[in-house]
């Protein structure tokens, strides 16, 4: 319990710092937004009362707070470019990436464990030796250029799906989630490819322990010693890695949406970034920082319930 | 060297990215055709003999073009590694070997920010500083001190109570002798398999900001803008994304294994 109190505190103090440094990092960028909302409307009155409007001339550490508290309550602020609460800019956005990133971290389970035992029970045959050279293959294929293939291939030449042609979620669920199939195949792939390495490699590693010998003296087949025995063990440390890799797909789908046209949070960040709308890249970046940190502290309190040793050293 | 040369990975690696570097030495000095040359009977051609990649929508030779992107790409990964070194060195060297507060600081910094993707930071980096080829080095650069700082760190701590500094330390030599000059050159084939890393990751990294656009602008070269453009003309010139992505694969994979073979994760 202390464990999990402690890591608690952690967790909280660093959503704090990330957000004062999300803050400060878009408050160091020269340039006055006010100038750019205005357009052709610009004059110093209408400026000043703008700037008024928004809070602007108030201190660094008040406008920090009043962001933050709004940030808190889902109203993170006004966009710049939209002239809009950034609320309403980012609204159905989200939920794309969430549901994008999702089914590709779904995938990456999908594929790797499965693939990283076969190999660990193969190891040392013509199947492993294949295996593994393909497998480092697929860890450096950067995954917009397999989004790309996948655009030409299953969407061009095959017509499996329309590139392009995204339904949203409002009008139909499985329509939105099949156009997401690829690209979430795009993200997956290359990681479940690093997965599956490292589950290999966990696993041949528990197999010299002396408890493997036990187990293979009693008569246990190189299968039922890896499925009873060793499989638990070697997967403490793919746990903690695949509950950090969620991180990865998120930002996977930051890429991978301009691939396939999706409108989710990664093509809003670059827009924003592109048109310097700092209110909503800001409000992004902490969202993606948040989901970051809180799936280490979910990482961390995972692999110390099916590992209690963690909690003691 | 020749310890490394027994690991297959390490041989593998050391032919792809070695024949990889020869490409670009001689792209450097000379290519088939000239990368700009534009040709209005040669659009969208097809890979042939005469265009080993085939042509783009303005006539260009591909095959030419990804050669001089592979240089630039590779230029911009080499620097923003030298950045991510030189500085990891110093940072990490120092905390390292003096530890202390600013050691525990430091290196809860590091670790937060290694726990991050890196493309994210990358983006508000870029935000901050504006797109543009030295941007996304000093980009780079910053992103990759925290973890080349790690290493370092841990290194210098595990030599800085070996019986040959403390030999160095008895004979008089001062502390940034010691550590500069005597812990400094016993840590470079743990940093040898980083560096790969780096360029990995730095390949990476240049390929898809450049391929979002907020990388390497118009009319510089590179492998990402390489691939935004190709994809305009992926149904009537599929081989320009596929060429593209198969040097940038080849350059990742390379260092990779590379990596790999010294021993790196």
């Amino acid at each position: 319990m202390t464990y999990v109190l402690k890591k608690t505190g952690v967790l909280i103090i660093s959503l704090i710092l990330i957000s004062l440094l999300a803050f400060l990092a878009f408050q160091i960028i020269p340039g006055d937004p006010t100038t750019k909302i205005l357009g052709t409307d610009y004059t110093p009155e209408r400026a000043e009362a703008l700037r008024e409007q928004l809070g602007l001339n108030d201190p660094l550490p008040a406008r920090y707070l009043s962001w933050l508290k709004g940030l808190l309550q889902g109203d993170p602020g006004i966009s710049y470019s939209y002239f809009m609460p950034v609320k309403e800019v980012m609204s159905g956005k989200i939920q794309v990436t969430a549901a994008l990133s999702l089914l590709s971290w779904v995938l990456v389970m999908l594929f790797s464990i499965p693939l990283g035992i076969l190999l660990a029970r193969f190891e040392g045959g013509h199947f492993e030796r294949a295996g593994i050279v393909l497998n480092q293959v697929f860890m450096a294929v950067p995954p917009f250029f397999l989004g790309m293939l996948f655009t030409y291939l299953f969407g061009l030449v095959l017509h499996w799906f329309m590139p392009g042609g995204y339904i949203p979620f409002s009008q139909s669920v499985p329509g939105a989630l099949g156009y997401m199939f690829f690209p979430a195949l795009a993200i997956a792939i290359p990681k479940a490819a690093k997965t599956a390495k490292l589950l290999r490699s966990s696993i041949l590693n528990e197999m010299n322990k002396d408890y493997v010998r036990t187990a293979y003296s009693r008569g246990n087949s190189r299968w039922a010693v890896l499925r009873d025995h060793v499989l638990r063990n070697a997967m403490l440390p793919v746990i903690t890695y695949l509950a950090m890799s969620l991180a990865d797909t998120v930002a996977g789908s930051i890429i991978v949406e301009q691939v396939f046209a999706l409108p989710g949070l990664g093509r809003l960040l670059l827009s924003a970034i592109g048109n310097r709308d700092f209110p909503v890249a800001q409000c992004i970046v902490v969202i993606i920082a948040f989901v970051v940190v809180f799936m280490n502290y979910l990482a961390d309190i995972i692999t110390q319930y099916v590992d209690p040793r963690v909690r003691l050293s | 060297m020749k310890q490394y040369l027994k690991d297959k990975n390490f041989r593998a690696g050391l032919l792809i990215t070695g024949i990889m570097l020869c490409v670009i030495l001689i792209g450097l000095l000379w290519t088939p055709y000239d990368p700009n040359a534009m040709s209005g009977s040669e659009k969208l051609l097809k890979p042939s003999a005469a265009h080993l990649f085939g042509t783009d929508n303005f006539g260009r030779d591909i095959f030419s073009r990804v050669i001089q992107g592979a240089g630039a790409t590779f230029l911009i990964a080499a620097a923003a590694v030298a950045i991510g070194l030189v500085i990891g060195l110093i940072i990490g060297g120092l905390t390292g070997y003096y530890g202390g507060v600013l050691d525990e600081i430091l290196m809860r910094i590091s670790d937060t920010i290694l726990a991050f993707p890196s493309i994210l930071l990358a983006l508000v980096m870029i935000a901050i500083l504006g797109k543009g080829k030295y941007n996304i080095i000093i980009a780079l650069g910053i992103l990759f001190i925290p973890s080349f700082a790690r290493i370092v760190r841990s290194e210098v701590a595990k030599q800085k109570n070996t019986d040959y500094v403390r030999n160095a330390r008895l004979m008089g030599a001062s502390n940034m002798r010691i550590l500069f000059l005597h812990i400094m050159p016993n840590i470079v084939p743990v940093l040898l398999s980083s560096v790969a890393i780096g360029f990995n990751n730095a390949v990476l990294s240049e390929a898809s900001m450049s391929y979002l656009g907020v990388g390497v602008q118009p009319p510089d070269p590179s492998l990402g803008r390489l691939l935004s453009e190709a994809q305009g003309y992926l149904f009537q010139a599929p081989w320009y994304a596929i060429c593209t992505g198969l040097a940038i694969i080849l350059l990742i994979l390379g260092f990779g294994l590379l990596s790999e073979g010294m021993g790196g994760e």
